[in-house]
């Protein structure tokens, strides 16, 4: 679904990706791993077009993404821990988002607010809200409009086990219909849950992309945790 | 989706979340007390709009240079959910510069206008004054809000940010006249006055300045530059002049502030 070629962003003095190739399959949920400050947010933004890549080519089903923000209708994007207008409550950020985006024949997936039991929360300030409640809305808008992509940065950081396994069981039904998935998060054991697909990040190139599957007979470890360590550290010893 | 949808739909959202700020309250009671306080003491006469223009000259930038800058360093992660849409970076930006343009020049037209109602002050020969104190002062308010977001989006860091736009206001409604007064006198033996213009031209809160001043036909307040451009250029000329150099002072940094969005990583 999404093809990136000898990718490159340079930050100032840093340059966060050297020469990133890696390609996203349809229907697959890709967990990008990588130590802190390896590139994994910055990949994202630009499969997103929020960050401009200095070099290389990023194609989505085949067309070149550039200036033209139509793509756009077909992913969902959870950032991570967003700050949202101190005065909006949920239901206006809802409402404004659907008033930006929906067309008038799309039906609005709001199953995670049920899911969730948001309802009360969204018609308070979302300022007054925890940051475990206002991350249950950043999540129910990027499945709002039920896009074919979702990428979700860091998607359960700040959620309680509960509200962890709603969202968990979310992309799982996701997948099983068919939709393609993107995620990062600290946490090894849930993205060994979700992901059948990873893409290992460090130095600014992906060092091993995959099934994880894969990964874990190439290294011969049982977890994808222990298969990321086991490759980090036969990286540090070369 | 047209330019113009994506921009109103971000821009009728932006009134709905200021309506709720307390800055922007504060703001307006600040002006309506100043306005009061000034017409309740002078009585309601062109004294009390001097006064009052030399108020706005001050605070509208001000309030604009800052407000605005910091609008859009707190605005940071909105603006990102927002370019993950499928919406033009370009549209969006115009839909963020009229949002807070148009609340805070309509607040601060609030806050002159209804005290001004209150003590009768809209008769006879105080109407043009105070009608182009408006004017002029929405103008204010629509180029240093450009400028805040030239400000606010070239620059990553919000405290630096935030210093720029201060030292902006400093240069534009202070310290400029006084410079430009020390060349002049410095050269007080040459013909400066088509300098002088340039220099008027070179700030919109001169130009602002010369707009009133050439409608309440008082020279006691002038400053400098703008008595330069009163005996330069007659009545008619001089306004034509004047409102296309601040039709340019709200493009430029609009426009400016507008490419670097559109090529700014997020």
């Amino acid at each position: 679904m999404i093809d990136i070629r000898a990718l490159g962003k340079r930050f100032g003095r840093v340059e966060v990706l050297r020469s990133v190739d890696l390609q996203i399959r349809r229907g697959q949920v890709t967990a990008i791993v990588g130590p802190n400050a390896a590139g994994k947010t910055t990949l994202l933004k630009t499969i997103l077009g929020l960050t401009r890549p200095d070099r290389g080519e990023l194609t989505f089903d085949g067309e070149r993404v550039n200036g033209d923000p139509a793509y756009r209708s077909r992913i969902g994007y959870m950032p991570q821990s967003p700050r949202f207008p101190d005065h909006l409550t949920g239901n206006e950020l809802i409402a404004l988002m659907t008033d930006l985006r929906a067309s008038t024949s799309q039906t609005l997936d709001r199953e995670l607010i049920d899911r969730f039991g948001l309802a009360p929360e969204l018609d308070k300030p979302l300022r007054t809200l925890s940051g475990g409640t206002r991350q249950k809305v950043n999540a129910v808008l990027a499945f709002l409009f039920d896009p074919e992509l979702l990428i979700l940065d860091e998607p359960t950081a700040g959620l309680d086990p509960v509200a962890s396994g709603v969202l968990k069981n979310k992309i799982a039904r996701g997948h099983a219909a068919g939709k393609t998935f993107i995620l990062t998060s600290h946490i090894m054991s849930e993205l060994e849950e979700l992901a059948n697909d990873v893409a290992f990040l460090l130095d600014g190139r992906v060092q091993f992309a995959g099934a994880i599957h894969d990964l874990k007979l190439r290294t011969r470890e049982f977890t994808l945790e222990r298969a990321v360590a086991s490759i980090m550290t036969s990286m540090e010893a070369a | 989706m047209t330019a113009l949808t994506t921009a109103l739909k971000v821009v009728k959202f932006e009134l709905s979340d200021l309506a709720r700020s307390r800055w922007l309250l504060a703001y307006v009671l600040s002006i309506a007390i100043a306005t009061d306080a000034l017409l309740r003491f002078n009585g309601a006469d062109q004294r009390a709009v001097l006064g009052l223009v030399n108020v706005v000259l001050l605070i509208v930038p001000l309030v604009a240079v800052i407000f605005g800058s910091m609008h859009l360093y707190a605005r940071r992660d909105f603006i990102e959910l927002l370019l993950a849409q499928p919406l033009r970076r370009r549209h969006i930006f115009i839909g963020l510069y009229l949002g807070l343009t148009i609340p805070v020049g309509v607040g601060m037209v609030v806050g002159i206008a209804v005290p001004a109602a209150w003590h009768g002050a809209w008769t006879g020969s105080l109407v043009g004054p105070l009608a182009t104190l408006l004017t002029v002062s929405l103008a204010l308010t629509a180029v240093f809000v450009a400028l805040a977001f030239c400000i606010a989006v070239r620059c990553e860091d919000k405290l630096r940010g935030l210093a720029i736009a201060m030292a902006v206001w400093m240069a534009f409604a202070v310290l400029y006249d006084g410079a430009v007064l020390l060349l002049g006198s410095m050269f007080a033996d040459a013909s400066v006055e088509r300098p002088m213009l340039a220099a008027m031209l070179a700030n919109p809160v001169d130009l602002a300045r010369v707009v009133m001043l050439l409608q309440l036909d008082i020279s006691a307040l002038l400053g400098y530059t703008g008595a330069v451009l009163k005996s330069a250029v007659g009545s008619a000329q001089g306004l034509v002049l004047a409102i296309v150099a601040l039709s340019l002072w709200v493009a430029v940094p609009l426009w400016l502030g507008g490419r670097s969005f559109v090529r700014k990583d997020f």
